[in-house]
């Protein structure tokens, strides 16, 4: 088989299904990067045209353009749509394109959850758009703080596109970064080892690892929000046990973090795309890896100084802020290893170059603006200025648009496989960088001046007329500049001429294919023995068309990889990923009606949407299986690898570990504000506890015992060639103890809208409820499987995943029941 | 500060630019990581942030508020609809928009809310604190000379947000005797 016939074969079994119907039955992770990335930045000229609006209206003082009940809904959607609908999904339609090419294989893990995830986004979006255009958008801040967002003082449908549309969009968040931590663990061309992976995975791994960590307590904001505003639940109202600054801790858990989530992904752009520029490799590659992980671990100590003017204690303020001041160490170790990259190679002014250095000017000053509000008696005057709208946009900006600007023109070549031929890019950063300097230095001024954050209009007596009219002059430079790269790019999709292959003689793998990419990335799996694959083997990208790497045959209809072992890159198991369909699509538009159902209180409706989702997923799992063993597979180069259904930690399994890591946070964080409401809310302790009863619980606690004993056995006896049918019957039997259990909790606990303590330990039931259902719904399918003849010792994989379900469920199921019993037996 | 950060910025603005101007000689990655990631990406932040945590944290202590000096005591609640001072030297008496205190002595605000979150901005007199509902939040401020301050309520609060300012007067002791004085509205 030659080059031409392999690419001819590899196509068929690999591409998207043709025409229209492709966009919506694709799974291949380059068609569903590069629709992210048209999405995101499409969201980011929506929420641009609004930033345009808000400078017009600031642009005079008395500014008759718009009242403040569009103004408040305009400066919300702003930040809104900015930060989640543009600058996530910009970083998942990166990381969804580049990353398994950038890896040396051919898909990310869970193809479907890429398409699963996508569409959740795009149908959260409309959501958004759609409650804009209807004039019923959010207008309580992007912060969203109660009790101004709460059922009392916003009795609107405003904030409930807020609260259901962003957890619709956050469930595509999650689901790439538990995609993205699996396919860097674990799909990787052989060779691989850690220390050979791209910086750019690096930061990706982190970024992944962040967001698993840091949504689930906005998620879990979310959701008692909404229950308060749905159902009376007073979490945040202070007179009935709750507390406004719980919604403050959960909210900036995740919004500090968020920060660096967007910023790192950047990072690893500048990471892969300077020393490119400079002609050189980066320097400190372990020292920017560390850097990276303890941007990480710090990020998520310090989100209390968002929080500094809340009355909070003085050790308390102390401490983070030094927090606040020592995440500028690892930031400044990255910053000046990029500069030492400089130092060491021949920067060369080319179009990223540019955006590069914008970057560095740009974020060096946000960063040391943030330095200074992190000082607290700083941060008590110029908190919720104009400074601090200044600083932020100085740092996402800076930290976020250079770098990703400066990724458009690297990369484009890679998606359109063209030569950059209209030279209107080095005119519009010129445009960008202007006009973004002049918004928000003048900013930064007015801010001092005393000017308050999301005031609609302002007094010529006050002084800012000036200094804001520049402002606003520069915004529009600026918007012209991104007019002009959207042009630009345009331009040389339709009409450049071809290019070369790697254009910029980079060393990354992403660079050893076809351009445009073909939909296979690879035509066999590259061998990896150095960081920079292509500086030792420049013809890499010839050898692996000839079929030189590993799985160069193509078998059956079959979309094949290999996996490696997470740290030496060894070859592991042997993969076939599902091909093109319509379940993604369908499963995200039922899941939008779930959500649909909770907006419109619809909710009859909802647990029609809950079977129809829990339908589809066993749909979705059960299409993976096969009723004969597949065996050990050949991939090449005399190797032979296990298939993925004969392993203990299969995909599935890996995927199970982080999702339930985002569950544990979720759960963790629902522990932590019944412990803060406890500790630190008014109104505390309740006028009756939970009446204890040692034989629920000692039934509950039974069931959790029996539950996931019963599974390992199962799994065991399986594994053995044995019948794992008792052991599902026992383990069906614990989690319906379970169910007993926390169902006579639920019922016996005081009417949650009385009181923090009851609507919190009523929640708490209903998490550890989910959890039984989607347990025993687990055990059923598996014995479903057996019955059907679909496991067998070489097909078991499915054991393992669902007995870690059944060990999650056990312990939260236990922890919820001793949550809520242990308080009245101590009394 | 921002002596400081200016500093800083012309350092690493003038970092950028060399390497355009001189041709790189590749020196060994050893020596560049103790340059560059050791001395100026480790060391320098810290020698400088070091130093800027403790100016920031002994500035604040002075800030905050002691038990023992004497101070006057009002309260200040926030509403959506405007805010409301009281007087504990004067039990009874309320003003709306205007706060009354005497020029030269600290007072002790307590502010709270009526409704939803607001924060309370006197730029000249002091930082800012939020008024949080079921907490009291206790703010010094001390006017040096007698006269008036503009104060804004500097918490995302709704509708009315930008209107939502008030007036902290400060008397001389005459002046604050005959505001004592005054019969309670």
């Amino acid at each position: 088989m030659n080059a031409l016939q392999r690419h001819r074969r590899l196509t068929t079994i690999w591409a998207s299904d043709p025409g229209l119907r492709g966009w919506f039955t694709t799974v291949n992770h380059t068609d569903l990067g590069r629709m992210f990335l048209m999405a995101s930045f499409f969201f980011f000229i929506v929420a641009g045209i609004l930033a345009m609006l808000i400078r017009a209206q600031l642009a005079t003082p008395h500014s008759a353009f718009a009242g403040p009940e569009i103004y408040n809904q305009i400066f919300t959607m702003h930040g809104v749509i900015m930060m989640f609908l543009f600058a996530i999904p910009t970083f998942e339609g990166l990381v969804v394109y580049l990353l398994p090419k950038i890896l040396g294989t051919r898909d990310l893990a869970f193809p479907r959850l890429t398409a699963y995830g996508f569409w959740c986004y795009i149908f959260g979006g409309t959501m958004m758009l759609v409650s804009m255009l209807l004039g019923i958008a959010p207008d309580g801040g992007w912060f969203m703080y109660p009790p101004l967002t709460g059922p009392l003082y916003s009795p609107g449908i405003n904030t409930d596109f807020w609260l259901i549309g962003i957890t619709f969009v956050e469930i595509s968040a999650i689901a790439a970064a538990v995609e993205i931590t699996v396919s860097i663990l674990k799909y990787r061309a052989p060779g691989m080892s850690l220390d050979k992976m791209p910086i750019f995975a690096w930061y990706a791994l982190v970024t992944a690892l962040m967001i698993l960590t840091g949504f689930p307590p906005l998620i879990l904001g979310s959701v008692l929000l909404e229950v308060e505003r749905a159902f009376g639940f007073p979490f945040f109202q202070a007179d009935l046990g709750g507390d406004s600054l719980l919604w403050q801790h959960l909210f900036w858990l995740f919004g500090h973090p968020e920060v660096y989530i967007i910023f790192l992904p950047a990072a690893g752009v500048i990471s892969t795309v300077l020393p490119v520029m400079c002609r050189t490799t980066l320097l400190g590659y372990g020292w920017i890896v560390a850097a990276a992980v303890a941007l990480a671990f710090l990020s998520f100590g310090l989100w209390v100084h968002h929080m500094f003017t809340t009355g909070i204690p003085h050790m308390g303020l102390a401490f983070f802020s030094a927090a606040s001041t020592l995440v500028a160490v690892p930031t400044g170790v990255q910053i000046f290893a990029w500069i030492g990259t400089m130092w060491r190679g021949r920067p060369e002014l080319r179009m990223p170059m540019l955006h590069l250095l914008g970057f560095f000017v740009t974020f060096v000053i946000g960063g040391l603006t943030g330095v200074m509000v992190a000082v607290v008696p700083f941060d008590w005057q110029a908190h919720d200025t104009a400074f601090i709208t200044a600083h932020l946009h100085y740092v996402l900006f800076g930290g976020f648009v250079f770098p990703v600007l400066a990724g458009l023109y690297y990369w484009m070549p890679h998606v359109t496989g063209r030569k950059r031929f209209f030279r209107l890019g080095e005119f519009a950063f010129g445009m960008i960088f202007v006009g973004f300097h002049v918004t928000f230095l003048a900013m930064h001024w007015v801010g001092l001046l005393g000017q308050r954050r999301r005031i609609p209009t302002y007094a010529p007596e006050d002084g800012w007329t000036a200094v804001n009219l520049i402002s606003s002059v520069g915004s529009f430079v600026m918007a012209i500049g991104i007019a002009m790269v959207l042009i630009d790019v345009i331009l040389n999709v339709v009409t450049a001429v071809r290019g070369t292959r790697n254009p910029w003689g980079a060393g990354t793998l992403e660079w050893a294919m076809i351009q445009p990419a073909p939909a296979y990335n690879f035509a066999s799996l590259p061998h990896v023995t150095e960081r920079d694959p292509l500086y030792g083997t420049p013809d890499m990208a010839l050898r692996l068309a000839r079929g030189e790497g590993y799985l160069g045959e193509p078998r059956r209809d079959w979309r094949e990889t290999v996996t490696v072992d997470i740290a030496s890159g060894r070859p592991d198991f042997h993969v076939i990923y599902p091909a093109n369909t319509r379940l993604p699509i369908v499963m995200s538009a039922v899941t939008g009606l779930f959500f649909l159902s909770l907006l419109l209180k619809a909710y009859w409706i909802t647990p029609f949407a809950m079977a129809g989702v829990a339908v589809l997923a066993w749909r979705w799992v059960w299409s993976l299986g096969r009723k004969e063993d597949i065996g050990p597979q050949a991939i090449g180069q005399d190797i032979t690898v296990p298939h993925a259904a004969q392993v203990a930690r299969a995909p599935g399994w890996w995927g199970s570990v982080f999702l339930l890591t985002a569950n544990a946070t979720f759960f963790g964080s629902l522990l932590f504000g019944f412990a803060f409401l406890w500790t630190v809310a008014p109104g505390w302790p309740p006028t009756e506890w939970l009446p204890a009863s040692l034989w629920e619980l000692g039934l509950g606690l039974l069931g959790a015992a029996l539950a996931p004993a019963a599974m390992h056995g199962a799994s065991r006896a399986l594994r053995r060639g044995g019948r794992p049918r008792l052991g599902l019957a026992l383990a069906f039997g614990g989690t319906g103890m379970l169910a007993v259990s926390v169902g006579a909790m639920m019922l016996h606990t005081p009417p949650p809208v009385e009181h923090a303590y009851n609507a919190t330990l009523f929640v708490l039931g209903g998490y550890a409820m989910f959890h039984v259902t989607l347990g025993a719904l687990m055990i059923g399918f598996l014995a479903a499987r057996v019955r059907r003849g679909y496991a067998s010792a070489a097909r078991q994989s499915e054991f393992p995943i669902v007995t870690l379900w059944i060990d999650y469920l056990a312990a939260v199921g236990a922890l919820a029941l001793l949550a809520g019993h242990l308080p009245g037996l101590l009394a | 500060m921002l002596a400081g950060a200016a500093a800083i910025f012309a350092l690493v603005m003038v970092l950028l630019a060399l390497p355009f101007l001189r041709r790189g000689k590749d020196a060994p990655e050893a020596r560049g990581i103790k340059v560059w990631i050791i001395g100026l990406g480790l060391a320098f932040p810290m020698a400088v942030l070091a130093a800027l945590l403790a100016y920031g944290l002994t500035v604040g202590e002075r800030l905050l508020p002691r038990a023992e000096d004497g101070a006057i005591r009002v309260e200040a609640e926030g509403r959506q609809s405007g805010w409301t001072f009281r007087y504990a030297d004067q039990p009874g008496r309320s003003t709306s928009g205007v706060l009354h205190i005497p020029a030269g002595r600290p007072v002790d605000v307590d502010i709270t809310t009526g409704d939803v979150i607001h924060s309370f901005w006197v730029p000249r007199l002091a930082g800012k604190l939020d008024a949080i509902p079921g907490y009291v939040n206790t703010l010094r401020i001390e006017a040096d000379a007698p006269g008036d301050y503009a104060g804004v309520s500097a918490e995302f609060s709704g509708i009315g947000y930008a209107g939502l300012t008030f007036t902290v007067t400060a008397h001389d002791e005459a002046g604050w005797q005959a505001f004592l004085g005054d019969d309670p509205q």
